[in-house]
Order: C-alpha cells, then structure tokens, then sequence
C-alpha cells in the first residue's frame, strides 16, 4: 500500500482527513498561539475593567451597530497616530469579549475617542451629530436618551465576563445592577465612550 | 521575555511552518521522482461517458520551478523576518521599529518647520501662509469637531471667529487656553435661589444686556444677583476672564439667551470643558494653532 495520489483520491475517509490537516495548518500556527501569548493575554499595567454602565454602553454599541461604520484600531502608520493617538496595542483589548476592532471607517477611528470630548459633546452629538459637526452623516441616536436601563440582566453580563478572565470581583457584580439602574443607555453609551484608550493615553 | 506563556510554543509554530515547507519539497520530489516512469500519453484509467480519458502527464517543468522557487523565498523570508517563535529574523525588523523610523525620517522634516515658528511671535506666526495651511489641518483634525470647522462654534461650544473670549482672546492667553485646557464651572443655584429666586435673577440678568424682561422681578433680581452672581461674574455683570465668568451684558449667549436658556442655566449650572492638548499635541504644534485661532478673528 504505497503513499499515492490514487490511494488518496479513491478513499473518501483519507481524502477527508488529509484534507483537514492541510487546511487546519495556517490557523495551528497563526491563530492558536495567539491564545497563549503574553502581550495578547495580558492587559496593560493600570488597566481597569469596564464598568458595570461601561459594559451596558459597549453592548449598546454592539447593538447599534456601531462597529459597522467605526474602528477601533490604531494602525501603526504616522498618518494614522497624528490623527488619532498612539497606535492600538494588543494588551489594550486583553479583556475585550467580543474584540471590536472593526474594519471600516465610514466614521473616524474610536480606539482613542476617551476622554478627547466633553459629556457635553457626546450628548450634542449623539443626539444630533449634525448640531456639532455639520458636515457629519452620522445618524442621529436621540432615543438614547429615553430609554433607561433597569440593570436586570448586568450581573449577569458581568459573571460572564468573569467566566472569560475579565477580572471582576464579587463586589463588581453585587454593586453592577444598582450602578446601572435608572441611568439611560446614552449615559452608559457616553461612559464606554470616555473609557476607550485611555490606558495608554499620553504615550507617545 | 519570552513573548509567550510557555517556551512550547515557539517549537510548535517553528516545527510546523518548517515542517510543512519540508513536506512540500518532500512531496514535490516524490512526484518528479515518477516522471521518468511515466508515458506522456497513459491514462489513469478513469474514463467518463464512455470515451473521456484523465492523462496523467507529468507536473510541468515551469511550474516545478515556479514552486521550488516560492519554497527558496519561503526560507529566505524566514531567516530575515519574524516567522518563526521568538526568532527575531536576521534584520531585526519590527513593527514598532519601522513606525519609530518613520516617526523619524517625518519629525526631522517637521521639526525645523515647528522650531523656526516656535521662535517666533505668535502675531507674526498669524501672518505666515505656510504656518496658516498647518494651523488650519491641525484645527480641522482637533478642533473642529467642537468649534466647527469654521471656528463658528455651536451652542455650548464657543465662536471663535467673534471679538468675544471667555478668557481672553490675547493670542498669548489662547495658546495656554489650547495647552492647558479650560474647566468652565457655573454652579447650579436651582435649590439655594428656588423657583421664584431663579425667575427674578434670570430677568435681571436679561435685563443686563437689554432684553426683554419684567422690571419688578429684575429689580427684585438684582438684590440676589449682587449677593451670588457678582463674585464671579462682576457688579455689572462685565464678567470676568481671569476665570472665565461670560459677559452677560452683550448679546452673545453660549448655552442660549432665551428666558428658557438661562433658567435653565441658572438652575442647574453648566460644566463647559475645554481639554488639555499639551500632551496631544506637543507646544510646536499648539503654537501653530493659537495663531491660527487668532488669526480667525483678526
């Protein structure tokens, strides 16, 4: 039974199997160490977890799809760091559970936006973008501003987090849905928002 | 530091990239190994609808070559490049690296430029086409995001295109304005005036710059407005640009000069925030902009 294309091509479970390992290569050597490298795995010196209203703003976030329209990547090019700030590392997302670098930048980058406005601004410009930007086709997210948060689910989202190497202790998440509760989904939207980048902020 | 957890994986990416490219050339062989064997012309006995053969003609030589060449590149890429574990490749090329060399290669062109202005004085700065164009990308990059990006501002976000400054709109004061920031702090005086209090100093204060308003209640406003508001904002309500207390007698209004505005003003206060660019930005390129603002209004 000699190794040939004709063994290989005539049985299905061998041409499945070598197939597999074929394929499986490039992640086994690009992807998988990715999981066990220290620059990935561990955040940066200082670094905090979300919050219990930052984390309800980031899956706002998500929900509103703003990953669709911003990045939140910092390619290590000047033209990119005179723009926005010291390139992205990857200890910044270290406990970031779905990462959301995005790709696509109908919007400006967001990996820095953190503390470079106001409240004030975000609150003028998430309710109407056009009020501080006016050449802006951002739509407008006034709703956000109606509709509060009950803090229900946080805990939960929380533990979660934690079950993912988030490191959250038992008061994060006896105190997370109180800290969310009445506070509208613009309040947290804007907290997330401030929160973003800030570790490195001054790094240059 | 190893950049991993555990030395084990470094053998693992070199083994398997390794491995794999010996696989190729192993696998490669073995077929051109055949070729003397093989007639150009024999079938692999597979025939399909009664007279379509499969040939099995050798691999052809230019695509042979084209493949041990990729392998050659393959290897050659290896040894000079981050590929495999923690071997930093012959050249010692980094990501960081390339962007510190371009950093660089663009400040030694910039930094003659920024030193040249820094030397200078800001009105003349003002006067300088080149130093204009710069100051006006960094503004539209950092500034206009609040301030527009005609410097015309917006409610809450102040004009800088007027001869009216909060702290003063000496080109000196603007550059430490952008430097350093500005915390603009009105207090809310909602629960120490009430409702009543509220009413009768917000027509008062409309009355400072001649609106329309009721002269009882402002009469009645003043008394309050000379115990609370003149600290800040003087006996005359002129304010006060040390700390950034507006002029109420003039028609600019940064949150709004409606009655409705200015209760609302009074009642809850504002927290205007400028930030800190020193950091951003560096002085170079903050002196650049104080000019430019300036020049916006002169």
């Amino acid at each position: 039974m000699s190794f040939t294309h004709e063994r290989i091509e005539t049985s299905i479970p061998w041409l499945v199997v070598l197939v597999l390992l074929v394929v499986s290569v490039g992640g086994l050597v690009e992807i998988l160490p990715l999981f066990f490298q220290q620059s990935t795995t561990h955040a940066l010196p200082g670094m905090k977890p979300y919050t219990a209203l930052q984390v309800e703003g980031r899956d706002i976030y998500i929900r509103e799809g703003c990953v669709g329209c911003h990045s939140q990547m910092i390619r290590p090019f000047r033209a990119e760091t005179e723009r926005y700030g010291h390139f992205s590392v990857a200890a910044e997302s270290a406990w970031d559970h779905p990462l959301l670098w995005g790709s696509k930048r109908t919007g400006p980058d967001l990996a820095r936006v953190g503390q470079r406005y106001s409240d004030d601004w975000h609150r003028a410009h998430l309710n109407n973008p056009r009020d501080v930007v006016p050449e802006s086709n951002m739509p407008a997210y006034a709703f956000l501003a109606d509709a509060r948060l009950d803090g229900h689910d946080t805990p939960a989202k929380l533990r979660a987090l934690r079950t993912v190497g988030v490191p959250y202790v038992d008061a994060d998440i006896a105190g997370a849905a109180a800290a969310v509760a009445g506070k509208t989904e613009q309040d947290a939207l804007i907290a997330y928002l401030q929160g973003l980048g800030i570790a490195l902020q001054g790094v240059n | 530091m190893s950049p991993f957890t555990s030395g084990f994986w470094n053998i693992w990416i070199t083994a398997l990239t390794l491995g794999g490219i010996v696989f190729c050339l192993f696998l490669l062989r073995m077929m051109s190994r055949r070729l003397p064997a093989l007639d150009p012309n024999s079938a692999t006995g597979h025939v399909w609808d009664g007279d379509l053969q499969e040939l099995n003609h050798p691999l052809p030589r230019w695509w042979l070559i084209m493949f041990y060449l990729s392998i050659a590149f393959g290897l050659g890429y290896l040894s000079l490049f981050p590929g495999l574990g923690d071997w930093e490749g012959l050249l010692h090329w980094t990501s960081r690296g390339q962007y510190a060399s371009e950093q660089a290669a663009a400040e030694a062109t910039l930094n003659p430029v920024l030193q040249k202005y820094a030397a200078m004085d800001l009105l003349q700065v003002a006067q300088d086409p080149v130093a204009h164009e710069m100051g006006q990308r960094l503004f539209l990059n950092h500034c206009a995001q609040c301030h527009g990006s005609d410097g015309g501002g917006q409610r809450g976000f102040p004009n800088l295109r007027d001869q009216d400054w909060l702290y003063g709109g000496d080109p000196v004061v603007i550059e430490q304005t952008i430097l350093n920031g500005r915390q603009g702090q009105m207090p809310a005086w909602g629960n120490v005036l009430g409702a009543q209090g509220v009413h009768e100093v917000v027509n008062y204060v409309r009355s400072l710059s001649g609106a329309a308003h009721d002269a009882t209640l402002a009469a009645a406003g003043k008394t309050r407005f000379d115990m609370l508001c003149a600290a800040c904002h003087g006996p005359e309500g002129k304010g006060n640009q040390a700390i950034g207390a507006p002029n109420l007698t003039d028609k600019t209004w940064l949150y709004g000069g409606s009655e409705q505005d200015i209760t609302q003003t009074v009642t809850f206060g504002r927290h205007g925030q400028m930030p800190a660019h020193k950091e951003r930005l560096g002085a170079g390129k903050v002196h650049l902009l104080a000019a430019y603002v300036y020049g916006l209004s002169h």
